[in-house]
């Protein structure tokens, strides 16, 4: 099965490290993550609304999260983490395909959405992917998740198929 | 009851197999396995046919086997209705290495279009 990407590049996306002011006036660190942010994420994770989860992830009980991190911050993962006063409140990352591409995904703490941190933290994952050298993203999304959507386009990603369960949509990076 | 076993050749498809075959024996189950080729999967239905076969002789339990043509989802909706089966059984939903879940497109039009109670293995 060969995924359909957009036949134009994005433009440049800034890459981290990055400091912002969010829509509620706090400041926000965005920074490449790695293996010795475990701790840290799996503290994040446990305090994720249950109802914010999608398509069965984030796991739900701490061994199935340890073991989740296992997988996305392995070393062929990229990872960016938005931070408040030294806590985690997002998480974004791309995980490498079976083909030449990555998947996108992106997580924010229920009381730091709606506040323009979920779009700054993909343009910024996004700008790192630009700097690895990365041209493929793509991502899934459930098709009610109209926030998500609206986000997803705003940044340039483009519905590559909307017939399956889920809405898939593409970027090209390069 | 009678079992309706949608397999196209999925990892998922197999385990499904496996955990139905298991239940069917310690319920006391009809299981009839319909074998479709599954565009996603690029698999052949004679190779699926066979290691089914493989499996109902490693567990010794009986089972109906037949190959179904057409479009998968609507044909096991169809069957399971005119041939009054009381479940049909799907193995759908692999997760990508990041870790979503995903439906498959089979799947889903038994889920949302099937009048027999389905059972999803994921």
């Amino acid at each position: 099965m060969t995924r359909r990407y957009p036949d134009e590049p994005a433009d440049a996306f800034p890459a981290p490290p990055r400091q912002l002011t969010d829509r509620e006036g706090r400041s926000i660190q965005l920074r490449r993550a790695d293996g010795t942010d475990r701790t840290a994420l799996i503290e994040m994770y446990k305090k994720f609304d249950p109802a914010d989860r999608a398509q069965g992830i984030p796991p739900a009980r701490e061994t199935a999260i340890e073991r989740w991190l296992e997988t996305i911050l392995d070393d062929d993962c990229h990872n960016v983490v938005a931070s408040h006063d030294g806590d985690l409140v997002g998480h974004a990352t791309l995980v490498p395909d079976d083909q030449e591409g990555y998947e996108l995904a992106i997580f924010v703490l229920s009381a730091y959405q709606g506040a323009g941190i979920g779009t700054e933290l993909v343009e910024t994952l996004l700008g790192l992917g630009q700097s690895e050298g990365i041209d493929r993203v793509w991502l899934t999304v459930e098709r009610w998740n109209d926030a998500a959507i609206a986000l997803y386009r705003k940044v340039g990603f483009e519905t590559s198929n909307s017939e399956r369960f889920e809405r898939e949509m593409a970027i090209r990076l390069a | 009851m009678h079992i309706l076993l949608g397999v196209g050749g999925s990892e998922l498809s197999y385990q499904a197999l496996d955990q139905t075959i298991e239940r069917a024996r310690e319920a006391g189950d009809d299981l009839t396995v319909a074998i479709f080729d599954n565009e996603e999967m690029d698999t052949d239905s004679e190779a699926i046919a066979q290691r089914v076969r493989e499996t109902l002789d490693e567990t010794g339990f009986e089972a109906s086997i037949r190959h179904i043509d057409g479009d998968p989802g609507s044909r096991l909706v169809d069957i399971a209705e005119s041939e009054s089966f009381d479940r049909i059984v799907l193995g759908s939903g692999e997760r990508s290495t990041l870790g979503k879940i995903q439906l498959g497109s089979i799947a889903e039009f038994v889920l949302l279009n099937a009048q027999t109670p389905v059972t999803l293995i994921r």
